[in-house]
């Protein structure tokens, strides 16, 4: 089965996004494919390269990165969502004129038609933290 | 995108408490524009987002009342609401700033499976 997340928590403060990831991890070890996940509201904190969880705790950016490498994912966070909560490629960070960009490497920032088309193409769409 | 999933968007969010009514919002709105048909369902404290007289300014937020009554512009006119979600609040259809379907706890079934996704604010 073809499936999408939508991810709106917290990497930081709220357990569904972790539970995203798992849910991921283990659709696609079960044979799944996961069409793209897209991470909206607080969610897109998790493409924030300048996060840095204590050494005992869980680290979701490299968690992701390294899923999305492993599988070919598309993580697709919300461009409007994350220029307002300071998460921004090159071109962002040049449009806004702020010091450097700190998107994590394999992220990418585009807008809510990247949802639609999700919606559109996968069998499945799962909501995370609403 | 060749097919044209029907979208049903379950609102459980208070209007101004977060950023989820407002991003819900826009999820709908650019689904329509993709000409996926959207639907919206409000329950819980979701449904204060349907109050009329919404006076949001001293929040300096965007009047979330306004968007909704921008909604039939974008094909957008399936509304629904729990009959006891309203009750709860103690509101009336009356209170509200758009017309609304007003189904029971028992019908949120049938709606979810009318519609080939289903997205959560």
């Amino acid at each position: 089965m073809k499936f999408s997340l939508v991810v709106h928590s917290s990497p930081i403060s709220q357990q569904s996004a972790a539970t995203a990831f798992r849910f991921a991890k283990t659709a696609l070890e079960a044979g799944h494919e996961i069409f793209r996940v897209f991470y909206y509201g607080d969610g897109v904190l998790v493409a924030n390269s300048q996060i840095a969880p204590p050494q005992d705790e869980i680290n979701l950016p490299e968690m992701w990165q390294a899923l999305a490498k492993q599988y070919d994912i598309d993580l697709v966070v919300c461009i409007a969502a994350a220029v307002k909560r300071g998460v921004l490629d090159d071109n962002e960070a040049k449009r806004y004129e702020k010091d450097s960009a700190n998107l994590v490497a394999g992220f990418e920032l585009s807008g809510l038609g990247q949802l639609a088309e999700a919606i559109a193409l996968s069998d499945r769409v799962i909501t995370f933290g609403a | 995108m060749s097919d044209k999933k029907s979208i049903l968007i379950i609102n459980q969010s208070a209007p101004y408490a977060s950023s989820k009514a407002r991003e819900s919002l826009d999820v709908a709105l650019t689904c329509a524009i993709f000409e996926m048909p959207v639907s919206l369902l409000f329950m819980g404290d979701g449904v204060l987002q349907l109050l009329k007289g919404q006076q949001p300014e001293a929040l300096q937020t965007k009047k979330h009342e306004a968007m909704l009554t921008a909604l039939p512009m974008y094909d957008i006119d399936c509304l629904y609401v729990t009959s006891s979600d309203l009750k709860l609040h103690g509101l009336h259809s009356e209170d509200l700033a758009v017309p609304v379907n007003i189904v029971e706890q028992k019908q949120i079934a049938s709606l979810i499976q009318q519609h080939d996704t289903v997205l959560t604010f």
